[in-house]
């Protein structure tokens, strides 16, 4: 039974913190009387989410923002393992490139949802590119630093079997590096899932940062916290999933198998 | 490309080979002049000087010496991974360096071990070792048929799927020598291969490389700064001194071969020790 809890521990405690919050929360509204027109009481809230899940609205909306989601992911996974594994291998480019991938992170990227819906309208692509354009940083700085921190002693293997610089990277430098890639992807999933959010938020006419600005405009508070509650179970889904391709693609990795021995035989 | 296999497999024994002084007809590989100066930022350093060393087949050669003699830059010279300053380096008669390209089928002569197993962490133990078959393009079948075989005669068998990090130190160094016979090679060039394991799992590997070098038929350099093991394995210890590193003497170890673990209480196997220690200390 020990074992059993501590195996499951984030199953205990995450629903038990979460108790604990709501109750501190609807102890605060009652002893400082908060007007539910502020902050609703969190029975009123969950209330309000159930209700919410009935309504087709939501699910369109929440189907809208994990497509532009997911797409703008895989354009930045895409370029971010395609372009940290070429920068990786050849230096000059690094130097060449380097100035402009920094310039696209510093750039506030709220500026360019202007720019891009006066470019590309109100629909779905400048969502998809803001996540991608926020997304692929993390992923490409991870493959980058995964592909030149190859072990030397396992460079000098490959060497002296006179392997070419294509099997190289196939046999060596991608396996090596993709631990740090991993870690890269489950920066960038969240990044793009902001991305698609502001996008919807500042020139949305659809998904769930449409929805909230739609209820902030009905001063619907309750369903206001309801998409809220939405937005973070659907962030901690996609976030999870890519979580879970650790054990797919590293299963000999230090991160899993650590996880692996805590779970005691028998 | 996969000619090699068979032609000469590890596991014929022959542990009845007789050692005759003389007896072998070429040499599997040779420094002539060879010379190693490293450029660092403030001029160079003189790593290896002139240095001239034929290597008979099937020899076991040894070379001592203390840290900074260069034995591992002559080593990385033989294996290709390092191309000399001046000289040639000679595997089977063929120049291992055309330029700054190296000789496919020298290369194919040459197996190396490392003090680490270098073992990559993604593949299984048999992939590991089937790797440089992988790379020759043998087919998936064939390629793990010898990583198995080969775990046989290196003593891991049952391990073929684990990772090498479910391994101890010495059964992922076996991997690596399996590894490293995985294409036949006529010589195995090891540096420091037990330096990392305890001195019980030492005397053991050493009584194992005996047995694979006996029976395989290859050619073994091995780097080693432990007197012992260079007499318990040698048939001739190069001792090299330092800055720059270059050959000091060679001595010629003449015991019977296979050799047990006992012989290191002999008086005899202890002389050639003390005297071997004398002249290190003698170096400063």
């Amino acid at each position: 039974m020990k074992h059993f809890v501590r195996r499951h521990l984030a199953w205990f405690t995450t629903p038990g913190l979460v108790i604990v919050f709501g109750i501190v929360w609807h102890l605060y509204i009652v002893i400082f009387d908060v007007s539910g027109f502020i902050l609703p009481k969190p029975l009123d809230v969950v209330v309000s989410y159930f209700e919410l899940l009935g309504d087709s609205r939501l699910w369109e909306a929440t189907g809208v923002t994990v497509f532009e989601t997911l797409v703008g992911f895989f354009f930045a996974a895409v370029i971010g393992i395609g372009g940290g594994a070429i920068l990786g291998k050849v230096a000059w480019l690094e130097e060449t490139a380097r100035p402009f991938v920094i310039a696209t992170q510093v750039v506030p990227k709220v500026a360019l949802i202007s720019l891009f819906v006066l470019w590309f309208g109100f629909g779905s692509f400048p969502k998809v590119l803001i996540a991608t354009i926020l997304a692929f940083f993390p992923i490409l700085t991870n493959t980058l630093l995964g592909v030149k921190s190859v072990d030397l002693g396992h460079k000098d293997v490959m060497t002296s079997l006179n392997a070419g610089r294509w099997e190289t990277f196939k046999t060596l430098e991608f396996p090596s590096a993709l631990p740090a890639i991993i870690a890269g992807l489950e920066v960038g999933i969240v990044l793009a899932y902001i991305g698609a959010i502001v996008g919807e938020f500042l020139a949305g006419q659809a998904g769930l940062g449409f929805l909230t600005i739609d209820y902030q405009n009905a001063f619907d508070v309750s369903g206001l916290f309801g998409v809220i509650v939405q937005l973070t179970l659907v962030g901690f889904i996609m976030y999870l999933a890519i979580v879970g391709l650790r054990r797919i693609l590293i299963p000999w990795h230090e991160s899993v198998i650590v996880e692996k021995l805590r779970q005691p035989v028998g | 490309m996969t000619t090699m296999s068979g032609a000469h497999p590890p596991s014929v024994p022959t542990s009845a080979k007789v050692r005759t002084p003389g007896a072998s007809t070429g040499n599997e590989i040779e420094l002539v002049g060879v010379e190693k100066r490293f450029e660092i930022t403030e001029g160079s350093v003189h790593a290896v000087a002139r240095t001239d060393l034929a290597v008979g087949q099937r020899e076991f050669i040894v070379l001592l010496g203390p840290s900074g003699c260069g034995k591992t830059t002559i080593l990385r010279m033989m294996s290709g991974l390092l191309q000399p300053s001046a000289g040639m380096v000679k595997v089977g008669g063929r120049d291992l360096w055309r330029g700054a390209q190296r000789d496919q089928v020298a290369l194919q002569n040459l197996g190396i071990v490392f003090q680490e197993a270098n073992l990559f962490p993604w593949l299984s133990i048999e992939k590991n070792i089937a790797l440089p078959l992988k790379l020759r393009r043998v087919d998936k079948a064939q390629r793990l048929a010898k990583a198995h075989e080969l775990c046989k005669l290196v003593g891991i068998t049952g391990f073929e799927k684990r990772w090498p990090r479910e391994l101890s130190g010495g059964m992922r160094q076996r991997a690596a020598i399996a590894r490293a016979l995985s294409y036949d090679p006529q010589i195995l060039l090891m540096d420091e291969p037990f330096g990392a394991l305890d001195a019980m799992t030492r005397d053991q590997m050493n009584l194992e490389i005996q047995r694979i070098w006996m029976s395989s038929g290859c050619t073994i350099v091995f780097v080693t700064h432990s007197i012992p093991e260079a007499v318990f394995l040698a048939d001739r210890i190069i001792l090299l001194s330092p800055r720059p590193g270059r050959i000091h003497s060679i001595t010629e170890i003449s015991f019977e071969q296979p050799r047990d673990m006992a012989i290191q209480t002999s008086p005899e196997f202890q002389d050639i020790v003390r005297s071997l220690r004398r002249e290190l200390e003698a170096m400063g």
